[in-house]
């Protein structure tokens, strides 16, 4: 058997050897696919075996709910990871049969090519189709830029729109200025590391999290009651009326905002750190020297030098916050006046099932950003990027 | 001011600077001490309550409890207890796993292949490809909702984890391609070329020398992309309400359950538990890939 195995061309292993694995991933797949994808494996295999009455038993009761989604998230995890480096090993194994000059030509379209296909699928292929459909559906017919309108003019979203504004201006004016200070004032004391540990955390909470968080340091009571937030028991007891903070406007976006503010000043603060540090110590001590006191130092000597950082850490803010979707989504819906695009596009999508509607604040949400872009594009090619 | 009479002038100098520059940095010291004080407040409050009584939450402020810390009939387990079981955190914690992991070793996998051919391989086409890469970075993730909701529909796709995995792999691929091509489109030259002639093919140069020299790279966004997906909200509701991850869980949570802040409370540090440890024990990659410039569309 061995000798026979061997004396097979080496080819016919590599096809056999492929849909093998081919075949494997297929039935994972099918096995992954939902929560009865293990009994419906384990019913297969007994009818193989001639125990008909058996798989019908397990087809109908099906197996243990625990240990099939055990069993599923061992699988789920082994085809995401170690599936897709096969995939790539047998695309590289079956061009080694060609001839060079193919191997030369295939070769780059086995590395990139996978990754084109998925960008094209879930970025390229959706912006066309966005744009299409924000034209044609919810429309009276044909092409037309009647979303368009309705997005210009509608009230409700006149509301969503200057709420954005107001996050982009807040929000990523909050988070860069507080980042600049902090990062300015952590610099210059001891255990800075530990400092910065406790400002950078709430990055690594997500946006769900942190509003559970910050809906339980709003929380309100009516006056009288004994206030559970500690926001409203800062204010009681300092002799002010309990605010809602969540529902009164225009307080609330506000109330929002800061949350956001809470979230990426840690990424601001942590970017101005490092590139503080890279200021050159003789430029500030010849600035000191020449007689600057520490504001005209920071304003004139170091704000300049780190300038390029500003507007990268600035345009990341923005990016973020312009979809900002979670927040509002958790903390308000959208009601008391907070809406903001991103979770009107939700809404429209899924609760009004307004897809053309959808689509067209998803394009205004590109329009935004279109300028980022193209100059981040632009970059590229000055950095003489293979042109 | 006038000059003290100094018997031992260079002692006496010193301590007088050493409290000049004590009193000097004191006030820094305090405000970045209330900083971090004011920044953990938050968290601690809601660390707190979730080992608390769902009486005592809606009778006293969290900070009550830590008058006596040390009275442990305050403290009970049983927030935790109910939300992984009645309320399903457990299985959304599963879900949460089943989907993160994957969909933070697939972008890597497929975005080293296209960064090792976009910085070691000739082929037509490859500056252009590039750019598109570079324009799709910022891109709102909004633009791709619906036409992959549709598709999606379309090939069954929606309510699975081969769903999920897929659109994480779409939306992080942008950014994995452009930092994993900063790293290895930096490895020295000289060394590759030497491989070459030791007849090296692509494949073996790729598989032995760059993914094993660019693990920093590798580790910095796989940390991002991790606690991205972990966290991500949007593309859970859209693709996959069928098993919900703990994000979706937790929302659900806040609008059926809003006022048992018992619930809420350890729902969201059953939420961020892993994000936490991942990062606090990471931080040091996370913050390498923070700065290789994270602009994530």
């Amino acid at each position: 058997m061995k000798e026979r195995l061997a004396k097979t061309p080496s080819w016919v292993r590599g096809v056999a050897a492929s849909l093998g694995t081919l075949a494997l991933f297929w039935f994972g797949l099918d096995f992954i696919s939902d929560i009865e994808g293990p009994s419906r494996l384990w019913a297969n295999i007994l009818d193989v075996f001639g125990a008909g009455d058996a798989a019908e038993e397990v087809r109908k009761r099906g197996i243990n709910e625990t240990l099939a989604k055990g069993l599923i998230s061992v699988v789920a995890i082994f085809i995401g990871t170690v599936g897709v480096w096969l995939l790539y090993l047998i695309a590289n194994l079956s061009i080694d049969r060609l001839a060079a000059s193919w191997q030369t030509r295939l070769r780059p379209l086995i590395f990139v090519g996978p990754a084109m296909a998925v960008l094209g699928f879930f970025l390229v292929y959706p912006i066309v189709s966005t744009t299409w459909t924000s034209l044609t559906e919810d429309v009276d017919g044909g092409v037309s830029l009647e979303n368009y309108g309705w997005a210009l003019t509608d009230e409700s979203l006149r509301i969503a729109f200057r709420n954005n504004l107001l996050w982009l201006v807040f929000a990523t004016g909050g988070s860069v200025v507080l980042g600049l200070l902090v990062a300015t004032l952590v610099d210059r004391v001891k255990r800075e590391a530990l400092a910065k540990t406790f400002i950078f955390l709430p990055l690594a909470i997500s946006f769900v999290g942190a509003s559970v968080i910050w809906k339980f340091v709003y929380a309100w009571r009516p006056e009288g009651a004994e206030q559970i937030g500690i926001l409203n028991a800062a204010a009681t007891t300092a002799g002010f009326e309990p605010v809602a903070w969540t529902i009164e406007r225009p307080l609330n976006t506000f109330a929002l905002i800061l949350i956001m503010v809470w979230l990426q000043t840690g990424f601001a603060m942590v970017i101005f750190s490092a590139a503080l540090k890279n200021v050159p110590g003789e430029v500030i001590e010849a600035a000191r020297l020449d007689g600057a006191n520490e504001f005209q130092l920071f304003f004139r000597v170091v704000l300049p030098m780190i300038r390029g950082t500003i507007i990268t850490v600035g345009t990341t803010v923005f990016i973020a916050v312009l979809k900002v979707f979670d927040v509002v989504f958790v903390m308000t819906g959208g009601r008391f006046d907070t809406e903001v695009v991103a979770n009107r596009m939700f809404t429209e999508m899924f609760t009004f099932r307004n897809f053309g509607r959808a689509s067209t604040l998803a394009v205004l949400l590109l329009v935004v950003v279109a300028p980022i872009m193209v100059l981040n594009v632009r970059n590229l090619r000055q950095q003489g990027f293979a042109q | 001011m006038t000059v003290p009479q100094v018997t031992k002038p260079i002692p006496r100098l010193a301590t007088a600077n050493r409290f000049q520059s004590f009193m000097k940095r004191q006030p820094v010291r305090i405000a970045v001490v209330l900083i971090a004080f004011f920044w953990t407040l938050p968290t601690a409050g809601v660390l707190i309550s979730s080992f608390r009584e769902a009486d005592d939450i809606n009778s006293t402020g969290w900070w009550h409890a830590l008058k006596n810390p040390f009275d442990f009939s305050q403290w009970t387990l049983s927030n935790y207890t109910d939300v992984l079981s009645s309320d399903g955190m457990a299985d959304a914690f599963a879900n949460s796993v089943i989907v993160a992991i994957p969909a933070t070793i697939i972008p890597i996998t497929i975005a080293a292949f296209a960064a090792y051919a976009f910085a070691w391989m000739e082929f037509p086409g490859r500056g252009m490809l590039f750019a598109l890469v570079i324009a799709l970075l910022v891109v709102p993730l909004q633009m791709a909702l619906i036409p992959v909701l549709r598709t999606y529909a379309d090939l069954d796709l929606s309510g699975t984890f081969l769903g999920l995995w897929l659109a994480h792999t779409g939306f992080g691929l942008p950014l994995a391609i452009y930092l994993l091509y900063s790293y290895i489109s930096q490895l020295p030259r000289d060394m590759l070329e030497a491989a070459f002639v030791d007849g090296a093919s692509h494949f073996t140069a790729f598989i032995r020398l760059v993914v094993p020299l660019s693990m920093p790279a590798i580790a910095s966004f796989g940390i991002f992309q991790f606690l991205w997906v972990w966290n991500d909200l949007l593309v859970a509701l859209v693709f996959n309400q069928r098993d919900p991850v703990v994000t979706v869980q937790l929302s659900e949570l806040v609008g059926s359950k809003g006022q048992d802040w018992h619930l809420l409370t350890a729902g969201a540090f059953v939420a961020m538990i892993v994000p936490l440890i991942v990062f606090l024990s990471l931080q040091r990659f996370f913050v390498r890939g923070l700065l290789a410039g994270s602009v994530k569309g």
